[in-house]
């Protein structure tokens, strides 16, 4: 058992963990964030994506001492002071969520693609996002959604 | 679509009412739910395919410090099964294990390394017995029984229908083709892993689990554990995904159960993603044979049809879907004698049962193909053979299903159109093809699971005295977004805004009784109930305001939440004055609505499975691109026009076929629920069972066709399962027009393909 330090959603977290629990335990388990998913434990289905320093890691396969000092971002964090962000409201009004068990990790990929490429293609999107699966949409409405997203940043930006 | 929209809130894109609780994260799985002082639960598993317990010893299980319960077969020796027909399931085996991955026991502990450990500890011996994985070799096999009740060999069922004169079909016929087809196993690879919470106190179990059927886990943990069901509550949270997977009551939810009764304590067990491979109920794998026979013109005269279902080793909805496989055969062409011999064989293998389009997927498939190489022999259009004997509305079939409202034609039509069918079907370049396939299915079943004369859903409506209005209802929301529909229904019938209306569900202590979510009936059955106790509540409100008002109650009425009198401007007061009005005049706002389908049974053995209130009806097309190198199959649009009767959400329902339409590709081109030679399966995990990904799924182009059904509330039907049928044919069929070669077995491989090429040109 040693102690884990890390900003968690922008404030400091603490918590005491074994070496061998991954980053997903930890949060479920320890923290309490359900937010984040797991759908196979095996890093094979992407529900379980988190930020770490703002990149898409999957956290089932991610030991939680390797996050001591950095950045996690879960879903519970990406509303700002309440407000969502851009993908979930368009994931919302677009029809992007059936079941809703991939959508966490679905839409933290998304965020991140946005952050660093403002204006995806098409293919770029179904790149960025082809290891989460969802087993409802079929993904076109999810590829809208992120198409939806990028426009309504790229609005606020020019704005 | 409809262009017009005479309705203020059905009819219109609407996203889900939980929507934003799944955007955030905190909407609540049944893994996600605290529980203070929970256990967890593991259940230990068979390594066997077949095998005696000759022994279970669980003592030094529960000597492990940190474990608090150990349970066994011997805990809950009572049989239970989805169907009334197939009691042949236990919570935990008892006497033999069946398949590798039957529950054997479990275990309840403080922490899972604690219960993984215990798991270790307990020491069963076996006495090794022959297993069956082959089918075929279960139709003869007299020597070993996988399952005691089969009278001969280890089969299930039989059933042999007949309907119309076969002979007189076949002697009318100029041409006679005969054709075998194979459908492996296909897995739902629903994301969300099974998880059962129990918690029991004061002599009452609550149960909240990853259920598409409420009601019949209520009534099974009832049976198994003797305890009246009014002393058992079961919960359905937020759900990630069912797709039949989650439709019946499965052991894990009687091992929580037993566990908690045990111990004392709130034990949740969570099923790893292996776990939910082998617990599986998914598609059976159908040997299938078909016998047609047409006129010059490509007039169907007769159909003859045989399957032989591999069932697994228990029952699950084995019998239905057998019943269903040819049933669902007499249309949605005419088909004027029909006759179907199937049955379903025990295997030891993993208990197939309902999957999305249940019953129906597998011979849909053979029979969209089959007539595809009739069309060819004739040399007949694809297209024109399907539009020439296509059924028509306001039918009945020659088994004897009503069909009311139809708009197959307009779904041929569409598609046809949208994929250009008289400019390419046969004029691309070699490796390039499109293909058609049409398909019906259920609106709900006409009958309930175990037989009773009650309604199949209800749904209480209660005003408050803020105009808020909650809709109780049964019915299971397992994400194609049922509780969002039964508010828009709510809201339109009563005649005000949807903020205005929240849902209940799901929860068999404080809602109605609603079957559950399968065979497509939550729509139709739970909307018609719905549309019910609003008319009924909004009825009482009007009367009640005509009496305070001194008006006359056909002139009131209600709209975007106000109290109007016909033809004024200004309204006369809010919906929330009205029903303190209604309040305090004494009248309860509170009602109950009901739907029960009319009487449709067949006049015939098993005549009741395969009639419903209303049937779907849909076509598609398929367009695919073959690497005739690689034997790569790409596929690269698919148009599906669907008659869903109306469309309450258009935004979900094209999501559902959306959905559905790539969950038919994965089946026929990437996902495998196979197994090695002695039973174990060959990869219950997503790098080996391939589940379409972004980068494999074709465009896919959904037109909603409106029929408008009699019954239907708004005249809707169903779309979710209906709209995978034609997927899978569409795209072999695509491939014949692309390459030339048939296919009659899925699912495809590129080395399928590659042999078939060969095979063509003389490659030997």
């Amino acid at each position: 058992m040693r102690t884990l330090k890390f900003i968690l959603n922008g404030d400091p977290a603490e918590t005491g963990v074994n070496d061998g629990e991954t980053l997903l335990e930890v949060l479920r388990n320890r923290l309490g964030l359900t937010g984040t998913k797991q759908g196979c434990d095996q890093g094979e289905c992407g529900s379980c994506t988190v930020l770490i320093d703002g990149k898409p890691v999957l956290s089932c396969l991610t030991l939680a001492v390797r996050v001591e000092n950095r950045h996690v971002t879960t879903i519970e964090g990406l509303a700002e002071g309440g407000k969502l962000h851009p993908v979930q409201v368009s994931f919302h009004e677009k029809g992007a969520i059936q079941c809703g068990f991939c959508t966490p990790g679905m839409v933290l990929t998304a965020k991140a693609l946005l952050d660093r490429n403002p204006h995806p293609t098409r293919n770029e999107i179904k790149d960025a996002l082809a290891g989460n699966i969802c087993r409802c949409t079929g993904y076109k409405k999810i590829v809208e959604a992120v198409e939806q997203a990028a426009k309504m940043m790229a609005e606020k930006a020019d704005g | 679509m409809a262009e017009k929209n005479e309705y203020r809130y059905i009819g219109r894109n609407t996203p889900r009412t939980d929507g934003l609780a799944k955007v955030t994260g905190s909407a609540l799985f049944s893994a996600d739910i605290p529980a203070p002082r929970c256990l967890t639960g593991k259940i230990l598993r068979s390594p066997h395919a077949h095998a005696r317990i000759l022994s279970i010893d669980t003592k030094k299980a529960e000597a492990l410090p940190g474990v608090k319960a150990v349970v066994t077969g011997a805990d809950a020796p009572v049989r239970y099964g989805i169907l009334p027909v197939s009691q042949d399931e236990y919570p935990l085996a008892v006497d033999k294990v069946r398949f590798i991955g039957d529950e054997v026991a479990a275990v309840a502990a403080i922490d899972e390394a604690t219960a993984l450990q215990a798991l270790d500890l307990i020491d069963v011996r076996y006495e090794v017995l022959t297993a069956i994985l082959d089918p075929r070799e279960a139709l003869v096999r007299d020597d070993v029984k996988i399952q005691e009740r089969t009278q001969e060999a280890n089969i299930e069922r039989r059933i042999h229908l007949v309907f119309g004169d076969m002979e007189k079909g076949f002697a009318e016929a100029d041409y006679i083709r005969e054709d075998r087809f194979f459908k492996d196993a296909a897995s739902h690879a629903f994301l969300e892993p099974h998880s059962a919470l129990a918690q029991f106190s004061d002599g009452k179990l609550t149960l909240r689990t990853s259920t598409q059927v409420p009601h019949y886990v209520q009534r099974a943990l009832s049976k198994v554990l003797g305890i009246p069901a009014d002393k058992i509550r079961v919960i359905k949270p937020v759900l990630g995904g069912g797709f039949g997977g989650k439709g019946e009551p499965l052991p894990l939810e009687f091992a929580a159960s037993l566990l908690a009764i045990k111990s004392g304590q709130p034990v949740r067990i969570t099923h790893s993603r292996e776990e939910v491979f082998l617990t599986h109920r998914g598609r059976h794998p159908v040997e299938m044979t078909l016998k047609t026979g047409v006129k010059k013109d490509g007039t169907i005269t007769a159909v003859q049809f045989n399957s032989l279902l591999d069932g697994g080793a228990y029952g699950s909805y084995g019998v239905v879907t057998m019943i269903y496989s040819g049933q669902l055969l007499t249309a949605p062409y005419r088909v004027p004698a029909f006759s179907f011999d199937s049955a379903r064989v025990f295997t030891n293998k993993p208990p197939c049962g309902a999957q999305r389009g249940h019953g129906g997927v597998q011979p849909r498939f053979a029979f969209e193909v089959h007539l595809d190489r009739i069309a060819a022999d004739l040399g007949i259009d694809p297209l024109e053979i399907r539009y020439h004997n296509a059924i028509e509305p306001d039918t009945v079939t020659v088994n004897e299903l009503r069909i009311t409202s139809c708009a197959f034609k307009e779904c041929l039509d569409k598609v046809a159109e949208a994929v250009d069918w008289k400019e390419k079907r046969g004029k691309l370049p070699y490796g390039k093809g499109i293909g058609l396939a049409g398909g019906f299915y259920v609106t709900g079943a006409a009958y309930p699971i175990y037989a009773n004369p009650m309604p199949h859903s209800q749904v209480q409506i209660r005003v408050d005295r803020d105009g808020g209005v909650t809709v109780f209802s049964g019915a299971s929301d397992i994400g194609q977004g049922s509780d969002t529909l039964l508010v828009m229904i709510a809201a339109e019938t009563l005649g005000i805004p949807e903020q205005s209306v929240r849902v209940v569900s799901a929860d068999t202590e404080t809602t109605p009784v609603d079957l559950g979510s399968y065979s497509s009936r939550v729509t139709f059955m739970a909307g018609n109930a719905c549309r019910q106790a609003s008319l009924e509540i909004r009825d009482r409100l009007l009367a009640a305001c005509a009496a305070q008002l001194a008006r006359n109650q056909k002139t009131l009425t209600i709209t975007g939440g106000y109290l109007f009198e016909q033809g004024q401007e200004e309204p006369l007061m809010t919906f929330a004055e009205a029903a303190v009005l209604a309040e305090a005049a004494g009248v309860a706002l509170c009602a109950m609505g009901s739907y029960r389908p009319p009487e449709l049974a067949g006049s015939y053995k098993f005549g009741g499975v395969g009639p419903s209130p209303a049937y779907s009806f849909g076509a598609q097309t398929a367009e695919v691109e073959v690497d005739t190198e690689t034997g790569e199959i790409r596929v690269t649009k698919i148009h599906c026009a669907h008659d869903l009767g109306f469309a309450l959400n258009p935004l979900t329902a094209s999501g559902q076929a959306e959905g559905a339409v790539v969950m038919g590709f994965g089946e026929t081109l990437l996902e495998h629920h196979a197994f090695l030679p002695g039973g174990r399966h060959s990869g219950p995990n997503f790098l080996d069972y391939k589940v379409p990904t972004f980068l494999d799924v074709p465009e896919v182009d959904v037109t909603l066709v409106e029929s408008v059904d009699p019954s239907g509330p708004y005249g809707a039907k169903e779309i979710g399962e209906g709209s995978l049928h034609p997927s899978l044919p569409a795209i072999v069929n695509a491939i014949y027009d692309a390459i030339g070669c048939w296919f009659h077995e899925l699912p495809l491989t590129p080395e399928k393909v590659l042999a078939a090429i060969a095979k063509k040109k003389g490659v030997p």
